[in-house]
């Protein structure tokens, strides 16, 4: 066996969970300005409001506890949540559907339970969650993105401003003429039509192997992640369930009837698989914490999101993906506990 | 058969229970402080679930309809799922005296578990074979199960969590529970019933 020795100065890596915070944040920032690019100013808005609402809300519980807020805040994970959070909404959800989520996301699924390292659930998904739940109609105002000229309609960002907060509209405008379903959501409705893929990939809401705009979203939030690994902020082995499990068992459908079900493809540049994979999936407190534990815990949010997209409710999954292997976590971690070493099983 | 699996995936994941259904809570909050005694209390539980369901729908069947007295279901089948309870208990002390010792008072209190009884008339209620019955038993008491073990080992990292004062032990619990519920909405229209 190989040892090497360095010799000194011996300086350790400085490791902190601000640190980790800023680099996550670092790596969102492509996907951030990719999703601004197609989808408008509405997603920078959300960002500010949901960031500020969860920083505002971690303030006041540690301040309510008596507790070091400076200190506290200075980890950037209330910030990190609140980015994460609003990444998932869309881009026209009036003012307080962000703050209600980043609201119930910091205080309930996170402060309640002590904090940063305490939580068993993704505060952000709890969030979504809550939201997607109590306000089905106000999380279906996708637009349509940029690269669909027969609808789109360029809000600018006085005008975005002024739907978000007042709910007005320019002239002439209504909100359905501005809103048009996601690629997951149009697949699902045309399939429930009995209509056959090869048709609905004729609409012009399909690019190149995603939805137009979502795949290219994806790709920045791949990129990111690839950061994230390269700069071992992240381990390899969740991201790599959880789109090796989607990829699986959406090759086995696909490969079953190509006319029935959307391609592994598809389902890898669609919807939240990419930010889910790299950025939600892999939060170390709610996680499982063994490697074997991990490949299995992003094996089942892959497979849970297939599930629910084909045959469940929701158009997406990952957020239900992501909150039930969260659940799960404790119990892959008691069953999968590495062999202490030095001694046999 | 195929009707059966749906039956099956309904009563685990659709309509979970515990977390869809909201019954069965006391020994979900009772049981769980530990994930061996949570294990130990789905093996039973889902023991008595499935016999209890099945024993109730023959007392249905074959006493209370063809009499016409179903004006007694109620009391009939807290009284068949206390035989069972009973039958149990002897079969537990008599098998596995560990398991009976870590019970302890829980498994009379499967008599009084709300998902059992629940169990039994939904079947009437739902129109259930005999087959059926013992599936839909036998998947809620899974359901049950597994999101008890579940919730045991989320209940023991809770323990050692900076949880503020006012909410620690139940409290914190049913916050839990009420989000695990959250997630089980996913599961929301997967089978169409």
């Amino acid at each position: 066996m190989l040892f090497p020795v360095f010799s000194s100065p011996h300086l350790p890596a400085q490791n902190n969970v601000s640190r980790v915070m800023g680099e996550v944040l670092l790596a969102l920032l492509p996907g951030i300005l990719c999703a601004t690019w197609f989808f408008g100013w509405g997603v920078l808005v959300n960002i500010v409001i949901a960031a500020t609402t969860c920083v505002a809300a971690e303030a006041a519980v540690l301040a309510l506890r008596g507790r070091a807020v400076r200190a506290t805040l200075a980890d950037r994970s209330a910030l990190l949540t609140g980015v994460l959070l609003a990444l998932c909404l869309p881009p026209l959800a009036p003012w307080w559907i962000p703050v209600i989520g980043s609201l119930f996301a910091i205080v309930i699924a996170k402060q309640l339970y002590g904090g940063l390292g305490y939580n068993p659930f993704n505060p952000a998904m709890i969030g979504y969650v809550v939201l997607l739940i109590s306000y089905p109609r106000e999380l279906t105002l996708w637009i349509p993105p940029t690269g669909i000229e027969a609808q789109h309609l360029n809000l600018n960002l006085s005008q975005t401003l002024a739907l978000i907060f007042t709910n007005s509209l320019p002239a002439e405008t209504t909100i359905d003429a501005l809103t048009m379903p996601t690629p997951l959501d149009a697949t699902k409705t045309a399939f429930g039509l009995g209509q056959t893929l090869h048709e609905i990939k004729a609409s012009p809401l399909f690019g190149h192997f995603g939805g137009v705009g979502w795949e290219w979203i994806n790709l920045s939030f791949l990129i990111g992640g690839l950061y994230l690994l390269a700069r071992r902020v992240i381990s390899w082995h969740i991201p790599a369930g959880l789109l090796g499990g989607l990829f699986l068992i959406a090759l086995v459908f696909y490969g079953s009837d190509t006319d029935a079900f959307p391609s592994p493809l598809f389902h890898l540049f669609s919807g939240a698989a990419m930010l889910g994979a790299f950025f939600i999936a892999t939060d170390p407190v709610s996680a499982a914490t063994t490697p074997r534990g991990r490949l299995l815990f992003g094996a089942g949010i892959g497979v849970i999101a297939y599930v629910i997209r084909t045959w469940g409710g929701y158009p997406d999954g990952i957020a239900f993906g992501v909150l039930l292997m969260n659940m799960a976590a404790p119990t892959i971690d008691y069953y999968t506990k590495p062999r202490v070493f030095g001694q046999s099983k | 058969m195929q009707e059966l699996a749906l039956i099956l995936i309904s009563t685990v994941l659709v309509n979970n229970f515990v977390l869809v259904k909201f019954l069965g809570l006391c020994p979900f909050m009772g049981v769980s402080r530990k994930l061996e005694t949570a294990t130990g209390m789905g093996l039973a539980t889902t023991f008595v679930l499935t016999l209890s369901s099945v024993c109730s729908y023959l007392v249905n069947a074959y006493l209370l309809e063809p009499l016409g007295l179903g004006y007694l279901r109620t009391i009939a089948f807290i009284l068949t799922i206390a035989v069972v309870v009973q039958f149990t208990e002897m079969v537990v002390h008599k098998t596995s005296p560990m398991l009976y010792q870590v019970l302890g008072i829980f498994l009379p209190l499967i008599t009084t578990n709300c998902a059992v009884l629940g169990v039994a008339l939904l079947n009437v209620q739902e129109q259930n074979g005999f087959v059926e019955s013992a599936v839909y038993g036998f998947g809620a008491a899974v359901g049950f199960s597994l999101v008890l073990s579940l919730f045991a080992a989320i209940r023991e990292r809770i323990a050692v969590a900076d949880v503020p004062v006012a909410f620690r032990g139940s409290a914190i619990s049913l916050v839990t529970a009420g989000l695990m519920s959250l997630a089980f909405m996913g599961f929301a229209g997967l089978i169409k019933v």
